[in-house]
């Protein structure tokens, strides 16, 4: 039915537009105010990001030990912490380092779950066994233990949490492929694929992949969210940014001591990380009912 | 003599049934059970029967689209059974498929373009411009129009998406094409003219055609031949004008008894089946046909009838006719 609904859109408009699908999904995703809100902040913390080097007051390690565990006032707008470092200049920096972390670990998984959920997937069999029960293992560890553990192996550093992230991410991604291709792969239009005489790597890569891409940008927006909670907490055990990197959970381990004196210095770090994760999330929320036709019935 | 271009012998294609705990093999489905036939240079073959009987996968079969489980598939001399799959696909340049769905056969993430060009990128057939051009040309052969070229297939009708499909078929110059129900998912109105696009495409490109088909009054207008599957094997084949004056099997008979006939005042006998075709994973001994056979004997339970040209060109495989058992 949702076919025949959407036949019955005007069509003038839309006459050879090549976009035309990604147009109708924002014109969805518009009406949602949440969504819209969500994309907002996330655009605010890219552009903090892009921009950090030149809109901070002062360095990220600016060390003023006369001004240490300032209040937040008109000189230091969000306070400082227990080196006399400016609070905001460090957290608009920090969004450098989750965003970045977020991103790159997401795009990993994505690139390295498609492969394998494909590959099991279109191929089935022992193929499928070999990869399903490597996803089925991997995603029997709570995902930050596992984490934690990669991190041990690999050593701490910010590189090595993003690796870690991005390995524990790579199941989910490769589930929702596997899945996706599972369900396309009885399309008819891969079967006319086939019979038009084509490869199994251009039918994968022509038919199967653009056609499961919707889920994947809604899943990979929302693991957005999660790898940079998972980015912070490592940081929070020490096992991700090393000192002084402005990275937020960091920030919020260094300053725990000081919760009762200055807890203007947990609070910021912290508003930092719930407004991005926030932000990730109704922006994926509102692409997933955008870009899901099943949600759409 | 007109030349053979297909020709299928005693081909067979089981579906496993897997169950149980450790998942093994505990039965099989035989959905094309010992099918031969042959098919002439120029001629539409019809393959006609209710839905599960087996016609579709046998036209899947043909192209490899499922691997045959045992018997031969010759397209033009040449076996096409033993072939390795890029030697295939080389000759599927050469047979192409048209499909039931015009929603479901034609991907919706690619233009009208993209879908026609695509057969001639696997094929490697021109530059990019002739392609171009080449789309155009087809687009217009189908009764389509240049500026469709950049949209999106579901911006396009039932009948408008059938002709894309039959576009995407004919863009190699294939010499077969196996249609798979091409007109059943639409209306009334537009089959007739996809049936009329059909038969002055096959006398433009000189085409041979399998056609499909449950829609015994479309299968007239359309075959030369006609053969009628039941339960995975062909019970009757002959050209169709005989078929349908004098259908010998009796499955045929009651096939045909059931074609509407626009003509209130006709009286004729209706032949009822009654009770449902039964499984094709467990197929009844004997004649497969006999649970339900109006004229079933003793020994169609038992015996399995031969196929068998009973006159000239008009097969069939039923004990009534077979003149060296008869009693």
């Amino acid at each position: 039915m949702a076919e025949l609904a959407r036949n019955n859109a005007p069509q003038k408009s839309l006459r050879g537009n090549s976009f035309l699908l990604w147009i109708e999904a924002w014109k969805s995703f518009k009406k949602n105010k949440l969504a819209v809100v969500g994309l907002f902040i996330v655009i605010v913390f890219i552009f903090l990001a892009l921009s950090a080097p030149y809109i901070t007051p002062e360095g990220i390690n600016d060390q003023k030990l006369a001004d240490r565990l300032l209040p937040p006032s008109s000189e230091h707008w969000l306070g400082t912490d227990d080196f006399g470092r400016d609070i905001l200049s460090r957290v608009i920096h920090g969004a450098r380092i989750s965003l970045w972390v977020g991103f790159v670990s997401v795009i990993g998984s994505i690139v390295v779950g498609c492969f394998l959920g494909i590959l099991a997937g279109y191929y089935g069999r022992w193929v499928d066994t070999i990869i399903s029960r490597f996803f089925d293992i991997m995603l029997a560890f709570p995902s930050i233990l596992l984490a934690i553990a990669i991190v041990s192996v690999l050593g701490p550093s910010l590189r090595n949490a993003l690796i870690a992230i991005a390995i524990i991410n790579v199941p989910n991604f490769g589930r929702l492929i596997r899945s996706k291709v599972l369900s396309i792969k009885q399309e008819e239009y891969v079967t006319a694929a086939k019979a038009i005489g084509m490869r199994d790597r251009r039918i994968l890569f022509f038919h199967i992949l653009p056609n499961s891409m919707a889920p994947i940008i809604v899943q990979g927006t929302l693991a957005i969210a999660t790898a940079i909670i998972e980015a912070a907490a490592l940081g929070f055990l020490g096992l991700g940014a090393e000192p002084p990197a402005p990275e937020w959970g960091k920030m919020l381990a260094d300053s725990k001591n000081y919760l009762v004196q200055a807890p203007w210095t947990m609070f910021f770090p912290g508003i930092a990380i719930m407004l991005t994760v926030l932000g990730f999330n109704l922006m994926g929320d509102g692409l997933r009912d955008a870009l899901d036709p099943r949600m759409k019935n | 003599m007109t030349k053979t271009l297909l020709e299928v012998e005693k081909m067979k294609k089981y579906f496993p049934i897997n169950g149980g705990i450790l998942g093994r093999k505990i039965g099989e489905v035989k959905a094309v059970d010992d099918v031969s036939f042959s098919v002439f240079e120029g001629e539409t073959f019809g393959l006609v029967g209710e839905s599960g009987c087996g016609k579709s996968t046998t036209g899947r079969t043909l192209l490899r689209l499922h691997e045959p489980t045992d018997g031969k598939v010759k397209f033009n001399n040449q076996e096409l059974t033993n072939l390795s799959l890029s030697e295939l696909r080389t000759v599927r340049r050469d047979v192409q498929m048209i499909f039931q769905d015009p929603f479901a056969s034609l991907n919706p993430r690619q233009t009208v373009e993209k879908i026609l060009e695509e057969p001639l990128i696997v094929h490697k057939i021109g530059t990019p411009k002739e392609r171009k051009q080449m789309v155009i040309e087809m687009l217009e052969t189908v009764g389509l129009s240049s500026y469709h070229a950049k949209r999106y297939p579901h911006q396009f009708s039932g009948g408008q998406r059938q002709r894309i499909g039959i576009a995407r078929a004919l863009m190699t110059k294939p010499k077969l094409i196996i249609a798979d129900e091409p007109v059943s998912a639409l209306d009334v109105s537009i089959q007739s003219q996809i049936l009329n696009l059909l038969d002055d495409l096959q006398k433009a490109f000189s085409l041979t055609y399998i056609f499909i088909a449950h829609d015994l009054g479309v299968v007239r207008h359309i075959c030369d031949r006609v053969a009628v599957m039941y339960l995975g094997k062909i019970v009757e084949l002959s050209n169709s004008e005989k078929l349908y004056k004098k259908p010998l099997h009796p499955y045929t008979e009651a096939l045909l008894s059931s074609v509407p006939i626009p003509d209130p005042t006709y009286e004729r006998e209706h032949i009822e089946l009654s009770g449902e075709m039964p499984s094709p994973s467990n197929p009844p001994k004997g004649c497969s046909f006999h649970t339900r056979c109006p004229h079933s004997m003793d020994i169609c339970k038992t015996v399995q009838p031969e196929f068998e040209e009973i006159e000239q060109d008009h097969y069939v495989a039923c004990h009534l006719y077979n003149k060296n058992e008869q009693l």
